[in-house]
């Protein structure tokens, strides 16, 4: 990224889109209108409450037992997803294969397809009268409305996150460096771990991070695999719609700033972490 | 350079700022003027009744003279819809599933105070009430309410804290178990309790629980709306059973003028008399081919045999109102809260 950045700046006048100014208003009006003001609307709504409200809003036991089943099956899915989408990177990068290209474009499905419609698809195929859900079934796993069936949905929502997050540094990775570690006598394994995945990381963390915080906001596909049981298998993002449904705005914006607030320092984190892996790496 | 970059900078976000503001005026304006339109915001099932009944309208409006005009329909969940009203979709009348959602549009400013009293019947021109939709041979037997907290009957209702239609199936349950407990309200929510543990999926919406039902497979039996369950019916003939128990509630869905909108566009008198049509001999016909309980009692009993006329059928006046009946039961660590507390 950042030698990219210097040779533009070497190649000054040639540039595509016209003008700093110009390409810069751009952002900010684009940041502003769709980002920022609304978040702000947002924090804006939430201090209606006085503190005393606002803290006994997020703390209902409802409300905590939402963040914790959007919080862990998030993360699970997450795990899930780094496992699965480096297979899947490595499958379309090092390996030609029939097929290949409509693969490479199937994984983007979940951006495309609208959610509501992912949701209502799994909880077809995985109820316990669908195809895969009778299969499991009958060994005693119940997937649909539970919190295996919101694990699967966010897994399902989150997987283009971690491919095209390290396809593109799989396919720059130099396979001399693994040549070199097998010449020197590591294992398979040991080069895997030792040499290939450290140089993924960085990448790595970024896909599964935004693969997390997409599972933690995520409603439409997950409402209906959920099964929506308070305590059990219902989302926060659930109780924000049921907030609202009660037209409690104030308490609907509340809860929804707590998870920006649980989104944003995980963001912070997973940055926080890449720069430091990468100074590590360079020094 | 600098000043000029900046200038750029200014000049950039006022075109975007521009762009954006006019974007929203125009997917928000319809004031076309002169009364050529009219939007009827409405709720889920209503989606095949009102079809049929703007053509009927449309005809007898023509046939009175009015001038030409053309009804909108948007359907969702009753409470969501109120709430785009409310937040600006400019419906001139609403049709909503229950007078609180009616009511939260009139404490927005929109609707006037007394619509309750605007129209026949309390505004409510077809009335349904909740019965049970069992698969085909009814395996588990059940034929009322207390049949649904057994073990092992798996029992398909959305949840009342977002869907209208749910708060109904709540009252009904609890009007049936008061009954039998002879008011002793500890014990109605012990079996409120039972009932929701049978409780497999907790839908948000009503199409959302049908859906559960019907298309995924889940639960012996759903909790239904009458005109829903005869909708399922008829698209699965052979498939399901509808059991009428005992005891039930009267579903009165509320329609009011938006007056606030329909001042702004000049379509009061369209609007009222849309709403007022209701009321006909045909339109009441209409709403019981409809699976509707049309409220003018004459035209009820041509459709004896289809409604099952003898249920007992509580009404929300039972619960003192639908503000006490939220403060009672749905509102934040009421008793629905409570049931589901431990």
């Amino acid at each position: 990224m950042e030698q990219q950045i210097v040779k533009v700046k070497n190649k000054k006048g040639v540039r595509v889109i016209p003008g700093f100014g110009l390409s810069m208003g751009v952002t900010l009006a684009m940041l502003g209108c769709l980002v920022l003001i609304p978040l702000a609307s947002i924090f804006l709504r939430a201090s209606q409450l006085e503190f005393g409200e606002f803290i006994q809003v997020v703390t209902s036991r409802q409300v905590v037992s939402g963040y914790v089943v959007s919080l862990s099956c998030a993360f699970f899915a997450a795990l899930i997803n780094a496992v699965f989408g480096i297979i899947l990177a490595w499958v379309l990068v090092r390996y030609d294969f029939p097929g290949k290209r409509l693969m490479d474009g199937l994984i983007e499905l979940p951006f495309a397809l609208p959610t509501a419609v992912a949701g209502i698809a799994l909880t077809y195929l995985y109820s316990d009268q669908g195809w895969i859900g009778a299969l499991f079934d009958k060994m005693g796993i119940k997937i649909a409305y539970t919190r295996i069936g919101i694990t699967i949905a966010m897994v399902f929502v989150g997987i283009p996150f971690v491919v095209r997050a390290v396809q593109p540094v799989l396919e720059k990775l130099d396979r001399e460096y693994e040549e070199a570690a097998l010449m020197l006598g590591a294992a398979k394994l040991y080069t895997f771990f030792r040499v290939i995945l450290p140089e993924l990381f960085p990448a790595l963390l970024a896909g599964a991070g935004l693969a997390f915080a997409r599972g933690i906001g995520e409603y439409g596909s997950v409402v209906f695999i959920a099964g929506n049981i308070p305590y059990e298998t219902q989302i926060a993002p659930l109780l924000i719609m049921t907030k609202l449904e009660q037209y409690k705005y104030a308490d609907a914006t509340a809860i929804a700033l707590v998870l920006l607030l649980i989104s944003f320092l995980l963001m912070l984190l997973i940055n926080s972490i890449q720069i430091y892996m990468q100074r590590f790496t360079k020094g | 350079m600098r000043k000029k970059g900046l200038a750029r900078i200014a000049a950039a976000v006022t075109v975007m700022s521009l762009l954006f503001t006019g974007c929203g005026g125009e997917s928000g304006g319809k004031d076309s003027g002169g009364g050529s339109e009219l939007l009827n915001v409405s709720y889920d099932p209503t989606r095949e009744f009102y079809a049929k009944y703007n053509e009927l309208f449309l005809e007898h409006w023509k046939g009175e003279g009015g001038e030409e005009v053309t009804v909108t329909q948007s359907h969702g969940g009753s409470g969501s819809q109120a709430r785009s009203v409310i937040e600006g979709n400019e419906a001139d009348v609403v049709t909503l599933a229950l007078a609180h959602d009616v009511t939260a549009i009139e404490e927005a400013g929109l609707i006037e105070d007394g619509w309750l009293d605007e129209f026949d019947k309390e505004s409510s021109p077809y009335t349904s009430t909740i019965v049970f939709l069992v698969r085909k041979g009814n395996e588990k037997g059940i034929k009322d309410w207390g049949d649904l907290v057994k073990d092992g009957v798996e029992v398909i209702t959305p949840n009342p804290k977002t869907s209208g239609g749910a708060c109904w199936n709540f009252l009904a349950a609890w009007a049936y178990q008061q009954g039998q407990d002879g008011g002793d309200e500890e014990a109605t929510k012990e079996f409120m309790k039972k009932l929701y543990e049978n409780v497999l999926v907790l839908d948000s919406g009503a199409r959302g629980a049908t859906n559960t039902f019907v298309e995924n497979g889940q639960g012996d039996v759903l909790i239904a709306w009458e005109n829903e369950a005869y909708l399922s019916m008829e698209e699965y003939p052979g498939e399901y059973e509808i059991v009428t128990p005992s005891v039930s509630i009267l579903a009165q869905p509320s329609v009011a003028v938006v007056d606030a909108n329909a001042e702004e566009h000049g379509t009061e008198e369209v609007a009222r008399a849309y709403l007022e049509y209701l009321y006909s001999d045909e339109a009441q016909r209409l709403a019981g081919e409809n699976y509707y309980r049309p409220s003018d009692e004459k035209i009820l009993q041509e459709f004896s045999d289809q409604f099952d006329l003898d249920m007992e059928l509580v009404t929300i006046e039972d619960f003192g109102g639908w503000d006490a009946a939220f403060e009672t039961y749905f509102d934040d660590g009421a008793v629905f809260d409570e049931i589901y507390s431990d």
